[in-house]
């Protein structure tokens, strides 16, 4: 048991801190990239690239750099900490995550690669209309018409849908949910993207007997590999969830000492120091989960329940900081000439893109009454 | 950054967990799993076969019966102990006197006492609090007046936890009326419960229970040489007694423990045909609950994992004001799980109601104190902000 990074990680941490405090330690920075398409800056994802952060957790022969779940932690809880709108648990985590795990040797080589050179970027169309967070397809169907598959149906919300250059799209066929390869330049293949209210991009991606590439071998059902990719990322989402309630408290806390009313400093009032510490204790705890989670993914262990548990603190932590952060700042907080409320902005999308907290919840408790104790010491982690 | 146990760490979980189950008798265990009341015999039993194995204090000096183990060793040791339903070595004598005696005391002091106080020869309850020094303590007026070879001390402390079974009691008395800065002028000063002069009057509690009482002092007499430490230094002892076991304030295990019982008893309790444990609604409080204290586990496991080099850990603070929530979060699911059963709290013979659903008020109302005595949770918030965010 040991909840400390080691020096590689450290150092990996610096790198990736000093990278990104360059582009967007300026909040003003940011706001000027996220205005206009495709809401990132494309010299900042050849920086990362550059850096190796792209191919992070896909193995070697893949093009990747064959690090684990602890070093995108890292990565993704810097990504949060200044809100950097690169897609990075998006189209690393969980798109390049899905192909890295269901796809072929020569698909992974051949979308991975590109990937991780900064020169392609993935996105995971599986959203429907009328679901909600579920692991499986329904409304795309796939066909095979002679040797093509062909994809018919609408997959909306798909974060930077309308920029990236291969869809990885999950539909169904004969009751089983299959996943394929979409080329952004593919025939039948309608994408409208739109602005999404924490920077983001997202898409209205309609396949109209779209050509398509069938990810992996065979087509059986590829709903629990989905089910482990989407914990994966929930995992990632809550670190990047924890970067930016952290800037979001720090930034709080630094505006209490120095905003004067009634001629003192805000700070002078316990009705707001004690929030900002309760703040400050959902944040730890918060982070004590994520922390564990990513250790439970390390280790093998059943990462999709470990997901659910740091999703559920991260959710309920991220709500109470995001809209704490906003209420002691006062009416500047809700503007979007100052920082604070977009990291509210961020935490309230990161919590509804793969479930959130009661969704969780909901799942944790089904069970709870079968077992008698959690313990997270138990080796690896199992309910 | 590992998940699991060492091996090592590992057997040493196994050899706890052996023990406890094993070695402390059933009919002690059996109490503290039925949440009824731990009587001091049951206390003096349990700490007596602790002590022989070694296991009463592992965090004192060697020298004096401690074991030189890392601070996560210590955190399973505990937590070990409250799953197997073991009543903990008495903090006053543990945690509080004992470490402060093997730090400050001198040579003749620690051979008097800690051999005792490890054993529970001697039973120490705490003179602390006044009617009018709670969250302030250093407001405490107590005054012990030199004349020739004692202290004459003339006062009242209040909320001495089990003190109608001490022996002695380490007291807070107030030695430097002049002094600038109220905190210089506290001395810490040892003396018998029987010595003349000193009353004990019980105070009763919420729940019926008799836990801490007012101790009232008229001129008692105290050596000179039950001072502990340096005279007008006894506001650092004090310090260093109550930070002392911060992680284990956390009461992790306890409150598993507690949990585990009320899907137990949620499983047995039939509404409208079907277990309570089936209704979504209360399965997913019992869930909230475990995994926030899934989360303050492991906030516990952060701290101890960081604490080597002697500093607390930042996030050391969270785990009284979390930990004690969380304890009364389990006892209030508790209540509500025993539904209109929960009103038979004094119950006897010829009553249909579960033994566990009588507890359940009763504790859930003691259970009001958990977040009031070791630095009430404002304190502790206050701390937060204070320390942590500098505000």
């Amino acid at each position: 048991m040991d909840f400390d990074f080691d020096s590689e990680q450290n150092d990996l941490r610096v790198a990736v801190r000093g990278l990104l405090e360059r582009a967007y330690g300026d909040a003003e920075q940011r706001r000027k990239v996220v205005a206009q398409d495709p809401g990132f800056d494309e010299k900042t994802w050849s920086r990362l690239a550059e850096m190796g952060l792209l191919g992070l957790p896909f193995a070697e022969e893949d093009g990747g750099m064959g690090a684990g779940p602890l070093e995108v932690a890292i990565v993704a809880e810097e990504v949060g900490r200044v809100l950097a709108p690169e897609p990075f648990v998006e189209a690393v985590v969980l798109a390049g995550g899905v192909v890295a795990a269901v796809g072929t040797a020569v698909q992974r080589a051949e979308v991975l690669g590109p990937l991780a050179e900064g020169a392609s970027v993935l996105a995971f169309a599986h959203a429907e209309p009328g679901t909600r967070w579920s692991p499986s397809a329904s409304a795309v169907t796939a066909t095979q018409d002679g040797g093509t598959w062909r994809l018919t149906g609408v997959k909306e919300p798909v974060p930077n849908g309308a920029r990236a250059d291969v869809l990885v799209v999950s539909a169904v066929t004969d009751g089983a949910t299959a996943l394929f390869l979409v080329r952004g330049d593919a025939e039948g293949l309608t994408r409208t993207g739109y602005r999404t209210h924490d920077g983001g991009r997202a898409a209205n991606v309609r396949f109209d007997g779209t050509p398509a590439e069938l990810l992996g071998e065979g087509t059986g059902d590829r709903t629990a590999e989905v089910e482990q990719m989407l914990a994966a990322a929930r995992i990632a989402y809550s670190h990047e969830a924890i970067g930016a309630m952290d800037t979001a408290l720090r930034t709080t806390a630094e505006y209490l000492k120095t905003r004067k009313q009634f001629g003192v400093t805000l700070n002078r009032f316990q009705a707001l120091t004690f929030r900002a510490a309760d703040m400050y204790i959902g944040l730890e705890l918060a982070r004590s989960t994520a922390l564990w989670a990513s250790m439970v993914a390390d280790a093998g262990g059943d990462v999709v329940s470990a997901a659910d548990r740091a999703r559920l603190q991260t959710s309920r932590a991220g709500r109470h900081i995001g809209k704490e952060a906003i209420q002691l700042h006062g009416g500047i907080g809700v503007t979007a000439e100052y920082k604070v409320g977009h990291y509210t902005s961020r935490l309230t999308a990161i919590d509804h893109l793969l479930g959130d907290g009661d969704w969780a919840l909901a799942r944790l408790a089904s069970g709870v009454t079968a077992y008698e104790t959690v313990d997270p010491l138990g080796a690896p982690y199992t309910p | 950054m590992r998940l699991q146990l060492s091996p090592e760490l590992e057997a040493f979980r196994e050899e706890m967990r052996t023990f406890f189950t094993t070695q402390i008798p059933q009919d002690i265990r059996d109490t503290v799993a039925a949440r009824r009341h731990v009587s001091k015999e049951h206390y003096v039993r349990t700490q007596r076969i602790l002590n022989a194995a070694g296991l009463a204090v592992p965090h004192w000096p060697v020298e004096w019966g401690g074991r030189d183990w890392t601070p996560l060793q210590r955190h399973i040791w505990r937590e070990e102990m409250q799953l197997a339903n073991v009543p903990e070595p008495l903090a006053f004598n543990a945690s509080m006197i004992g470490p402060v005696l093997a730090a400050f005391g001198n040579q003749e002091q620690k051979e008097r006492f800690l051999a005792k106080t490890a054993n529970l020869d001697i039973w120490w309850c705490q003179g602390f609090s006044e009617p009018d020094a709670g969250s302030d303590l250093a407001s405490l007026r107590t005054p012990a007046v030199r004349d020739g070879d004692d202290w004459v001390v003339n006062g009242q402390k209040t909320w001495t936890t089990l003190g109608q079974h001490a022996d002695w009691i380490f007291c807070l008395v107030r030695t430097d009326p002049t002094a600038e800065k109220r905190q210089r002028g506290i001395s810490l000063l040892v003396f018998p419960m029987d010595s003349p002069g000193v009353t004990l009057r019980p105070i009763e509690l919420l729940d019926g229970s008799f836990e801490v009482n007012e101790v009232f002092f008229e001129d008692v007499r105290v050596p000179a040489e039950n001072l502990i430490g340096e005279e007008n230094r006894g506001w650092d002892y004090a310090k260093f007694l109550l930070g002392n076991e911060r992680v284990g304030i956390a009461r992790v295990g306890a409150t598993k423990r507690l949990l585990a019982q009320a899907k137990e008893y949620a499983r047995a309790t039939t509404v409208d045909g079907r277990p309570l444990a089936e209704d979504p609604r209360m399965a997913g409080r019992i869930a909230e609950v475990e995994n926030e204290l899934l989360a303050l586990e492991l906030t516990a496991l952060r701290v101890v994992a960081n604490s080597a080099d002697g500093r607390p850990h930042p996030a050391s603070s969270v785990l009284k004001l979390r930990g004690s929530e969380l304890q009364q979060a389990a006892t209030e699911l508790i209540v509500d799980i025993a539904g209109p059963l929960s009103v038979a709290s004094y119950a006897e013979e010829g009553s249909d109601v579960p033994d566990w659903a009588r507890v359940a008020t009763p504790e859930y109302l003691n259970y009001r104190k958990v977040s009031i005595y070791g630095g009430s949770n404002e304190v502790q918030r206050t701390i937060i902000a204070g320390t942590i965010l500098g505000l």
